[in-house]
């Protein structure tokens, strides 16, 4: 089960990326096509955040997650790098655990 | 272990790597995970276009150039100068490729020793996600997508089963393609 989602995303991510340097780029580049897929991520981006955060299997919670992704968010704020931003949210949690 | 590193090597998007696996832990099922994983390597496809103007290349070296089309290799190669793209590219594209999977495969060795939840790993994953997102919050309307994914993301939490919620929050892009403009005449 697991293996054919890791090899199914893997195929389709593939093909996705082959697309793009197979496909004229005229049919790619038209404006609406272009807007979407730039949006798309931070859509999706944004819905991963809230649930990685705050959701327990279906309900939404307040716990040590929530305390490293505020932290993580104040280092975004101050520019961190994108390691640091990551190990600063772990360790939160981590210590808020202990 | 031998997942991750499968994930790392085949599928090599770090967006969509994270959704999947994130997607699949939270319980979702592996149409979700996928779905979810495809809906954000789309990008994908839109730096291959501007890859293929700017390095031109044919048969073998196009598709090995497919696999490393990611946010690295796209923005080192626009951003090199005149002459220099190709080169850009390939050594964006490879170097992120080898450190990319040598992390996974530390990572995925490390993964069987300790408790992930008592690193705060699974803090770490929301963290990454955030900060994959901020750079890309450039004006107004991103900001307001974004909101609004989260919103719909955590309103379907209590309602639909996990995985599904992420996807549901792509309907946040309507109201902005709506708006969008026909561009007039050939571009």
């Amino acid at each position: 089960m697991t293996w054919a989602a890791v090899l199914a995303g893997a195929l389709g991510c593939y093909l996705l990326k082959l697309t793009g340097w197979a496909v004229p780029s005229a049919l790619l580049e038209r404006e609406r096509v272009r807007v979407g897929a730039a949006l798309l991520p931070v859509a999706l981006l944004s819905a991963l955040v809230v649930v990685q955060a705050f959701a327990d299997g279906r309900s939404l919670t307040l716990d040590a997650r929530a305390a490293g992704l505020a932290v993580a968010g104040v280092l975004v704020l101050l520019r961190a790098p994108f390691l640091v931003v990551v190990l600063g949210a772990a360790v939160t949690a981590a210590v808020l655990r202990l | 272990m031998a997942q991750a590193c499968a994930l790392s090597l085949l599928l090599f998007t770090g967006a969509s790597q994270f959704a999947l696996v994130g997607v699949l832990g939270a319980g979702g099922t592996a149409l979700a995970a996928v779905a979810s994983a495809l809906m954000l390597g789309s990008r994908n496809t839109l730096y291959a276009v501007r890859l293929a103007a700017l390095v031109p290349l044919r048969g073998p070296r196009r598709l090995l150039a497919a696999q490393l089309t990611i946010d690295e290799s796209t923005a080192m190669a626009t951003g090199a100068p005149e002459g220099q793209h190709a080169r850009g590219f390939w050594a964006a594209g490879l170097s992120v490729y080898v450190f990319w999977n040598l992390a996974t495969l530390l990572g995925a060795l490390g993964a069987g020793v300790v408790d992930p939840r008592r690193l705060g790993l699974d803090a770490a994953v929301g963290a990454a996600f955030l900060a994959l997102l901020a750079p890309q919050l450039r004006d107004s309307r991103t900001v307001r997508v974004a909101v609004g994914g989260a919103l719909l993301a955590a309103a379907a939490v209590p309602l639909l089963p996990a995985g599904v919620p992420v996807l549901l929050a792509a309907l946040a892009v309507v109201p902005v393609l709506v708006r969008t403009p026909k561009p007039e005449g050939p571009s």
